[in-house]
């Protein structure tokens, strides 16, 4: 080996290795002790022996009926959320793209939530749930809708979805903004020279090529949705019940909370596998689908 | 006809934002008003503004050592995250070998593990590091740094891993002729063009890391270390009756993140697009 070579060699590890160290230590190596961990039966306490259970924790799972109503709740509040975030999104980028003085103002205030961070925002809207909610009811009548979501066993996960959704829908809103503004003009003028209506032009023009928004936003709600742990915390609680425990806080309580250590840690595996199985997927599906330009 | 409509449109736009922001208005009016006029109209403006509920928040949640303590964990990882990740990124870029590939595809893989997957395991490590090494990562804040600086390093990398992909490498190779060494070429060079994504970089991490709840909540376990986040979570637990006092605290906790909005605004769209998009 030349000196120039090791020099460069030198470099490349003066350069590299702060930071690789580091991330070796915070995410590498965790990850594969969570591995192993995930075979044993431990509390957590460092005196108490961890007894290896081999392949146990994973079956225990397709017995336990807390997990499995939590991955339930998990999938459908995470279903309820891609369509509503997007739906919402779309639409305020749509609002925002046209031409109007105030759009500007306007998307600066769809963005706002997103920035409060979900733990505020839960706590924000308990109140709004509590009170205003009620309020609005005995004013308008309409106690029906209007009641505290919070404290009914099925509405609190819509409250759960409409939560997420008022604080996502500004952050996907930049997506699709993004997108909008990359159609050329050229082919949206062509269409109305050739007498497309405003329908036609959304349907035919607009929708196809923003597909790539579209994988984008789908695959950052996707995971967002299915991770959704601090406006969980602060909203409900998990509660009323159990009703709303999703699957981030299923862990979080099996393995703080009830002290099953490997258990909990066997959850999480999983966790990670069915995160990465679902972006994964999303992304190569609609990659396939995208409009070439 | 035309103008009419074109007004009615822009009321509706403006209309459907100010409802869209609605709870935090309540939130902010709440705050003034006594237990009184909260309890007989959420929505009215409060009579008299005022301020008992902020002094009692303030001090309840230990508010500015709070502020000083998400300042410090925010700035100080920012700083590090931006210096480690964009010269790693570099190397990585520019030596083209079959290690950087290696190294590059582990960061991205890695971006797909939740958290939850890496709590536990974590702080087996770390409170390992701290009892038997005497290495303070554990309860600390710049223990909470170093976590940071190893959880946003993939992103970062990332980012800045597509941005120099686009620099013309001849600008650094006529530098290296005259002689300037990798840490010359790299500070004085290209860390100046990186610029823009540096200041994509430092949007998003500082969004995340302001924001961030379970980390710190694991790992921080004196009082006085809290962050924002941190003492707003025990603040709701103790308080959780007095709505009042709890809207003066939102209020407080909101107002840094409304600033840093609206000096930063045109940078955070951007960055969040770009961040979002990549």
């Amino acid at each position: 080996m030349d000196v120039a070579n090791r020099k460069n060699i030198g470099w490349y590890l003066l350069f590299t290795l702060p930071l690789l160290i580091i991330f070796t230590i915070i995410v590498i190596i965790p990850f594969i002790i969570g591995i192993y961990y995930a075979f044993f039966e431990w509390d957590g306490i460092n005196a108490n022996p961890k007894v290896f259970v081999g392949m146990e924790n994973f079956l225990t799972l397709f017995s336990d009926e807390r997990f499995l109503k939590s991955t339930w709740l998990t999938v459908l509040f995470t279903v309820l959320s891609v369509i509503s975030v997007n739906v919402v999104g779309l639409a305020f980028a749509l609002l925002v793209t046209s031409k109007l003085k105030l759009a500007n103002l306007a998307r600066t205030m769809f963005f706002m939530p997103y920035l409060i961070g979900g733990l505020i925002l839960g706590y924000i809207w308990q109140f709004v749930f509590l009170d205003v909610f009620t309020f609005v009811g005995e004013a308008v009548g309409l106690e029906s809708i209007f009641f505290n979501w919070l404290l009914n066993e099925n509405f609190a996960l819509f409250a759960l979805v409409f939560v997420f959704t008022w604080q996502m829908a500004g952050y996907v809103m930049i997506v699709y903004i993004a997108g909008i503004q990359g159609i050329p003009g050229e082919l949206i003028e062509a269409s109305k020279v050739d007498g497309a209506s405003k329908w036609q032009r959304l349907m035919r023009i607009t929708f196809p090529l923003l597909m790539p928004a579209f994988t984008i936003s789908l695959f950052l709600t996707l995971s967002y949705g299915f991770k959704i742990y601090d406006v969980n915390l602060s909203l409900t609680g998990g509660g009323p019940a159990n009703a709303t425990e999703l699957f981030a806080m299923n862990i979080y309580n099996e393995i703080f909370g009830y002290g099953n250590y490997g258990y909990g840690q066997a959850k999480a595996i999983l966790f990670f596998v069915i995160i990465a199985a679902i972006t994964l997927t999303q992304v190569y599906l609609t990659k396939k689908r995208e409009v070439d330009m | 006809m035309r103008i009419l409509s074109k007004w009615s449109r822009e009321i509706l736009l403006i209309v459907v934002a100010l409802i869209f922001l609605s709870p935090i208005y309540i939130i902010f009016i709440n705050s003034f008003k006594t237990r009184q006029e909260l309890y007989e109209n959420t929505l009215a403006f409060p009579e008299v503004f005022g301020f008992q509920f902020y002094t009692e928040a303030m001090e309840k949640m230990n508010f500015f050592s709070a502020f000083l303590n998400s300042m410090f964990v925010t700035v100080v990882s920012v700083v590090f995250i931006v210096i480690l990740s964009s010269m790693t990124a570099w190397m990585l870029v520019r030596s083209g070998s079959r290690i950087s590939t290696i190294i590059f595809m582990t960061l991205i893989a890695t971006m797909l593990i939740p958290f939850q997957t890496l709590m536990m395991p974590l702080m087996q490590l770390v409170t390992g590091i701290t009892g038997n090494l005497g290495i303070p990562l554990y309860n600390t804040l710049s223990g909470l740094v170093f976590m940071n600086i190893g959880f946003h390093a993939a992103l970062s990398v990332f980012l800045y891993h597509g941005f120099i992909k686009s620099i013309p490498i001849s600008l650094e190779e006529a530098a290296t002729i005259d002689g300037a060494s990798k840490f010359g070429v790299f500070w004085r060079i290209i860390f100046p063009i990186l610029t823009p994504i540096t200041a994509t970089v430092m949007i998003l991490n500082v969004i995340l890391i302001w924001n961030d709840f379970l980390l710190p909540s694991l790992t921080l376990v004196d009082k006085e270390l809290r962050t924002i986040p941190l003492s707003v979570f025990y603040f709701f637990g103790e308080f959780t009756i007095e709505w009042n006092l709890a809207m003066a605290g939102l209020t407080l906790t909101i107002i840094p993140v409304v600033i840093f909005y609206i000096i930063a605004q045109k940078y955070i769209i951007k960055g969040i697009g770009e961040g979002a998009i990549k």
